[in-house]
């Protein structure tokens, strides 16, 4: 079984969705039709990809009107980070906070 | 590197192991706010048109300050925000925050905050952004496993 881990991963393992990630980082709220015109690729490129970051929830679709707007959801890669890179930096990173500190009291 | 301006509607979603009226409680009561939203504790009866208090630890500011728009326990719920926490975003516009709880199949709920109505309030929609996923990973992670996130 997949997990919500594994879809991410999977879904950030991706130059194309990295860049449709960045653009909606930039500005989200934007139809499937805003972001294709700026990508070199198909609507159904497009499309295939928009599907797979929502699948692993880092985009989220909401309805205005007539409109399906897409958004950037930004708690997955938070998990991820609470997850996976808070506890291999963690060690490194008070390590340098004690140098700081204890330079700081000697100066 | 980009800049990003912040964003007038912002959208957070986040899938937990619990029932919707667990993901309830956990928004709704200060005990369980004061374990995930930076330690804040929360005050309201939670009707409609009461006030909406977020409170810093020890009750020794008020943080966030407004008045509860729909409730509907335990799927819906919006109040108005006005970030007190920062001299700032206090003098803005107040803006809106919306809770929407839905479950899904095999005893997992999503839920999705809504923050929007931020137009005439920059200062407040910037100094939200890198927060709400803060506390939604918090909330998630006290839900499914009993215990709050190991403080930075």
């Amino acid at each position: 079984m997949k997990t919500d881990d594994d879809l991410v991963f999977r879904a950030l393992a991706d130059p194309t969705r990295r860049h449709l990630l960045d653009r909606l980082y930039e500005r989200d709220r934007r139809t499937l039709t805003e972001l294709e015109s700026e990508l070199e690729m198909t609507r159904f490129g497009v499309m295939k990809h928009l599907r797979l970051l929502e699948e692993a929830g880092l985009v989220v679709t909401r309805r205005e009107g007539r409109q399906k707007l897409h958004f950037l959801n930004p708690v997955p890669i938070r998990l991820i980070h609470d997850r996976w890179i808070d506890k291999y930096t963690e060690r490194q990173v008070s390590a340098l906070a004690n140098l700081k500190s204890s330079l700081e009291e000697t100066a | 590197m980009t800049t990003m301006t912040a964003q007038t509607t912002q959208v957070y979603s986040v899938f937990i192991r619990a029932t919707p009226e667990q993901v309830w409680d956990a928004i709704t009561k200060p005990e369980f706010t004061m374990r995930y939203f930076y330690g804040s504790e929360l005050e309201s009866t939670f009707e409609q048109g009461a006030s909406y208090k977020q409170w810093a630890p020890e009750r020794e500011k008020l943080w966030v300050e407004g008045e509860v728009l729909e409730s509907d326990r335990p799927r819906r719920l919006a109040h108005s925000w006005r970030s007190l926490f920062d001299e700032d975003s206090a003098n803005e516009e107040p803006s809106r925050v919306t809770w929407e709880i839905e479950p899904q199949e095999g005893g997992v709920t999503k839920l999705t905050v809504v923050h929007d109505q931020l137009e005439s309030s920059p200062k407040t929609a910037a100094s939200v952004a890198g927060g709400w996923s803060y506390v939604l990973s918090g909330l998630k992670t006290l839900l499914e496993t009993g215990e709050p996130l190991e403080s930075a």
